[in-house]
Parts: C-alpha cells; sequence; structure tokens
C-alpha cells in the first residue's frame, strides 16, 4: 500500500453521555452525583462523574441506590433514549461541521478520518470541535487521536483521564514515542479485548498495551484470533480499520424489553409482542425496508431460581415479504400462541423481523392482499403517529395504556425535553 | 455491539409546490413558469439546527420585551451572548430569560418589568448563559 498522507483517526466519545443529556436540560442537576438506570429501572447503566466518585457501581441494583438517594443525595432518572437520540445526533452534526468524515460508532462515540485535514493542525481542529458541541449541545466529549482507530480510542482514555490534555489528546506519529502510553494502559483497557480475552493475556505475560503491540502477529492470531491479531497491529500503527462512511445495511431488526412485573396471563403475552411487533414494523417502514422472516421468544425470569423456568423461540416465513403492520402482529400473535405455555412467570418476550430487504419486493403470485391499500394506510398511519406523538393511533392488539402491566417500570423519566411540544423546559419567572 | 445511528431526516418540510392550474384540459395557466416552493417556517427561525432548542417562558418578568407567559422561544445556543440579547440564563440551577446587559458595575441579567429586580453577574451569583432567544412566538 502506497499512502502519501499518514493516516490519521480520532475518537471523539461524549463523556458520561446519558448524565449529561440529563443535566442539560435539569441544570439544577450540575454537580450533583446522577445515575441513569437501565430499561425497566433495574440497575445503574450510567453515571455522572459525581456519582463515580462517590463508588456508584456500574450495574448496581436500584434497592442500593435508593439507599444512597437518602444518605448522599444521589439523583436517579430512569432511561429517557428518545431524548438521548436527539441529543446524540446533534453532537454528531455539530461534529461534522467541523470534520467531515465520519462514522457514528453507537449513541455516544463517533469515529472522525482526519487524513482529509492532512497538513492542517488537526490538534486545533478538534479543540475548536470539542468547545462548539459543549457550547451549541451542552454535552462535553473528550477526542483521541492517533495513527489507527485502536490508537485513536486509547488516546481518548487519556485525554479522558488527564486533566492537562483538556479534552483533547493525540499519540504521537512515532512508534518510538508512544512506548510511554502504551506501557500505562493495561491490555484490558485496549478496545477490543474483552475480559476474558485480558485474563488469558495475563497468563502468556502480555499485560499492558505495549505487550500486546510488541508480541509477533502470528502468534496473537494463532492464540486468540484474527481480531485480537489486528488489535495487536493496530497498536503497532498499522491501520486495519477504516472509517466507515457507508451506512451498514441492517440485517435483523429486534424489538424486546423485559416486562415491568412478571405476567401469568395470554392476554398480556399477547399485548406485548403485538406492540413489539407494531414498533418494529413502524421501525422498519421508516427504514424502507421488508421482512422475509419473523421470529418471536419469550422466556421466564433466570434469576428466579425458585421458579419453573422456561423459554423459547420459533420463526416463519412471510410471503411475500412485508412491513405491514397487521400482517406482521397477526404472524407474531399466531407464532407467540403456539411457544405460549400457562402456568409459567414470564419476564420478557421479543420479536425479530429478519431476512430485510431494502429494494422493491418480489411479489407472491398467490397473494390476494392488496398491497396498495396497506401501504396506504401505514403511510397515513406513521405520519399521524409521527405528528401526533407515538402510539396516537395504534391496533388494539397492543391494549391500552392504563391496564398495561407488562409495560416498562420508568418511575423517574424525565421530560422528553427536544421531541414533545408538551415537554420542552419551561422558564421561571 | 456495533450500532449505528443514521442521523434523522431533516426537518421535515413541505414538499407540497404550489401547482397552479389544476385542469388538465384546456390551457396551461400563465403562472406555471412561477412556481415557487411553500414556505417553511423551519427555514425562517432555525439558523443552526443542531443547536436550536425551544422552550416555554414562565412569568411577567420580560413583558416588556414582548414575551409573555407561555410564549414559545426559540433559542440558539451557538450565539454567543452579548450585551443586549435576550438570553436563556441559568440562576441557582434554574432557567429564565432576561435581557444580558452591561453597567458600570459588571453584566447583570435585567427583567423588563418593574417588579422584577435585575441579578448581577458576578463570583457571587450563581449564573451561567444557557442560550440566546432568536424568536419569540406569541399567541394573540
Amino acid at each position: 500500500m502506497n499512502r502519501r498522507v499518514m493516516p490519521m483517526y480520532a475518537l471523539a466519545d461524549c463523556n458520561n453521555f446519558y448524565a449529561s443529556c440529563e443535566r442539560v436540560f435539569d441544570p439544577s442537576l450540575e454537580g450533583r452525583p446522577v445515575v441513569v438506570l437501565s430499561n425497566n429501572d433495574g440497575c445503574v447503566i450510567a453515571r455522572s462523574q459525581e456519582a463515580k466518585d462517590l463508588g456508584v457501581r456500574m450495574g448496581e441494583p436500584i434497592f442500593k441506590c435508593r439507599q444512597r438517594m437518602k444518605n448522599d443525595s444521589l439523583v436517579i432518572r430512569s432511561s429517557n433514549y428518545t431524548l438521548y437520540d436527539d441529543m446524540s445526533r446533534r453532537v454528531v452534526e455539530s461534529i461534522r461541521a467541523f470534520i467531515p468524515d465520519i462514522e457514528v460508532y453507537s449513541i455516544d462515540e463517533v469515529f472522525l478520518n482526519l487524513e482529509p485535514l492532512a497538513g492542517r493542525d488537526v490538534d486545533l481542529i478538534c479543540r475548536r470541535a470539542r468547545r462548539a458541541v459543549l457550547q451549541w449541545t451542552g454535552i462535553p466529549i473528550s477526542i483521541g487521536i492517533g495513527t489507527t482507530k485502536t490508537l485513536a480510542k486509547l488516546a481518548n482514555r487519556i485525554a479522558k483521564k488527564d486533566p492537562s490534555a483538556q479534552g483533547v489528546h493525540r499519540l504521537p506519529t512515532l512508534e518510538s514515542e508512544r512506548i510511554g502510553p502504551l506501557a500505562e494502559t493495561a491490555v484490558e483497557d485496549v478496545w477490543g479485548i474483552g475480559r476474558r480475552w485480558a485474563k488469558r493475556l495475563h497468563e502468556i505475560g502480555i499485560r499492558s498495551a505495549l505487550d500486546l503491540a510488541q508480541a509477533p502477529p502470528v502468534e496473537i492470531r494463532r492464540g486468540f484470533n484474527v481480531v485480537a491479531m489486528r488489535t495487536a497491529l493496530e497498536l503497532r500503527g498499522t491501520p486495519c480499520q477504516e472509517v466507515e462512511d457507508v451506512e451498514a445495511v441492517r440485517k435483523t431488526l429486534v424489538r424486546s424489553r423485559s416486562f415491568g412485573s412478571m405476567i401469568t396471563e395470554w392476554t398480556d403475552m399477547s399485548e406485548a409482542i403485538a406492540s413489539h411487533a407494531t414498533r418494529a414494523a413502524e421501525k422498519l417502514r421508516s427504514e424502507g425496508g421488508h421482512a422475509g422472516r419473523i421470529s418471536v421468544f419469550l422466556r421466564t425470569n433466570r434469576f428466579r431460581e425458585d421458579l419453573p423456568q422456561y423459554g423459547r423461540s420459533g420463526s416463519r416465513e412471510l410471503q411475500p415479504a412485508t412491513n405491514t403492520t397487521p400482517v406482521i402482529i397477526a404472524q407474531a400473535l399466531d407464532l407467540g400462541r403456539r411457544l405460549w405455555r400457562p402456568g409459567y412467570h414470564y419476564k420478557k418476550a421479543g420479536v425479530v423481523l429478519c431476512e430485510l430487504e431494502f429494494d422493491d419486493v418480489q411479489g407472491s403470485l398467490f397473494d390476494q392482499r392488496d398491497h396498495e391499500r396497506d401501504t396506504r394506510l401505514m403511510t397515513t398511519l406513521d405520519r399521524i403517529n409521527r405528528r401526533m406523538g407515538a402510539e396516537t393511533v395504534h391496533p388494539a392488539a397492543i391494549g391500552f395504556k392504563k391496564r398495561r402491566r407488562w409495560s416498562m417500570r420508568q418511575s423517574f423519566r424525565s421530560p422528553r425535553y427536544t421531541t414533545r411540544w408538551t415537554d420542552i423546559p419551561r422558564t421561571g419567572p | 455491539m456495533k450500532e449505528r445511528l443514521r442521523p434523522a431526516p431533516e426537518t421535515p418540510r413541505l414538499i407540497r409546490p404550489l401547482l397552479s392550474s389544476r385542469v388538465e384540459a384546456g390551457f396551461p395557466s400563465p403562472a406555471d413558469d412561477h412556481v415557487e416552493r411553500s414556505l417553511d417556517l423551519n427555514e425562517e427561525l432555525i439558523t443552526h439546527p443542531a443547536a436550536t432548542f425551544f422552550l416555554r417562558a414562565g412569568g411577567r418578568s420580560m413583558q416588556g420585551a414582548g414575551i409573555h407567559d407561555g410564549d414559545l422561544l426559540v433559542v440558539d445556543r451557538s450565539i454567543p451572548g452579548e450585551s443586549g440579547t435576550v438570553v436563556v440564563a441559568v440562576v441557582d440551577g434554574e432557567f429564565t430569560v432576561k435581557r444580558l446587559t452591561r453597567t458600570t458595575r459588571g453584566m447583570i441579567l435585567a427583567a423588563e418589568h418593574p417588579d422584577y429586580p435585575p441579578i448581577p453577574i458576578d463570583s457571587e451569583t450563581d449564573v451561567s448563559i444557557w442560550g440566546v432567544v432568536t424568536w419569540v412566538l406569541h399567541q394573540p
């Protein structure tokens, strides 16, 4: 490979993203310990710096938080993904104003390709982007820069930890100058090295990122796999992953959720399945796809060893491929009915749409359905729900909100500040 | 797990051009060459979509500036707050709308109603500027 310019990547990562989002619209949370809970208010999935300093652990169950709420004035929020998603989009757009070639990696991480900026002061551009994101959206971010994505991720850790970095850190281009920071990074903190691999790496004497970088790649490949070898090569400065601008084509679409409380009645289960089917179909339409196969699963609570356990899934073909809500609900309910066994306490159910097609769908010779009518109906439905709020018009099969036993527990959710007129923040007198 | 977010579609625009001649037979309308898009309020009110938020005004303290209780505020966080601009500020952890004003004693948040005294911005008050109000939508 003959490159004229040195490849250069950056990883922009939002600091304590969920907690930061909550703070933008509730400034009284500034300086206070904040945690965000998982779906269903089960356990801690995000912490503000103050909460980390208090010693709140990831995955800490809610009852422990309740104690801290009294003792340490810990603020608890249910997850508000509508808000986080909108804020994520704003962060990405803000970064794009400075660095156009980007890959959104997760809800709070963006890879940036800095190669097109060669010859310019990339540190300065990243600092400007960081300042703009903070001012425009209120979300603090850290940016790590390196010659590979893995090194950018490692630099990001330093940017977060070292106050003198002021949120932006670049690892030196020269391999010899990277020895220090790599030696100081534990191998388990390297991107893509899980806890299991880390343990095995420790056993063969690889403890730091530097050890991994200096290990013979062939041995890493033999002892682990090609992904681990790529990681080792990337730590040396050999890029094995590019910034992927092309949007990955979705292969499956899953809608599932644990129930607020365990359910034992088919009516509740059928409403939950119909609701997942409805939301999956809606999402599929918004992406312009059709599903060729559907599967449904349901299971009991694995952690309740005192209760009898059961779990099953089943799938079937959708012919022709479809994204019409009533068709998908009917198939999902029929599958669910076959999987359902009375006498169990169910904790979770879900609907998976797969064999997705995003081109024109081939019709079936024996198909009697009026697809044009379906399309018109679904377009109208989506338009109403988009304008008037989710579930303004919904299939009767998903039941009515008031009596839902299966829906998510969200006792501490903040308003949807940026996506609902009824929820926008209000100023004081 | 690798998750991809695609940017949400642009703010929905009215995509109904004013096609003037509805009668298919007969003469074409003389206005057909002058068709333009319908007006989209977003274009006029929002310059920086990523940095623009909507807030609801509460109270009477900015009546003099034409901001009434319940009015819709368009707030742009990318504009630096300068003396003379109407801002959303955070005072002791609460949002408030005031006019940022330079005085001989330093910057203050000035109300535009006699009942509300100005709030000084100094080391003793906990004040920060959240964004600049660019539009006020008032229902008469």
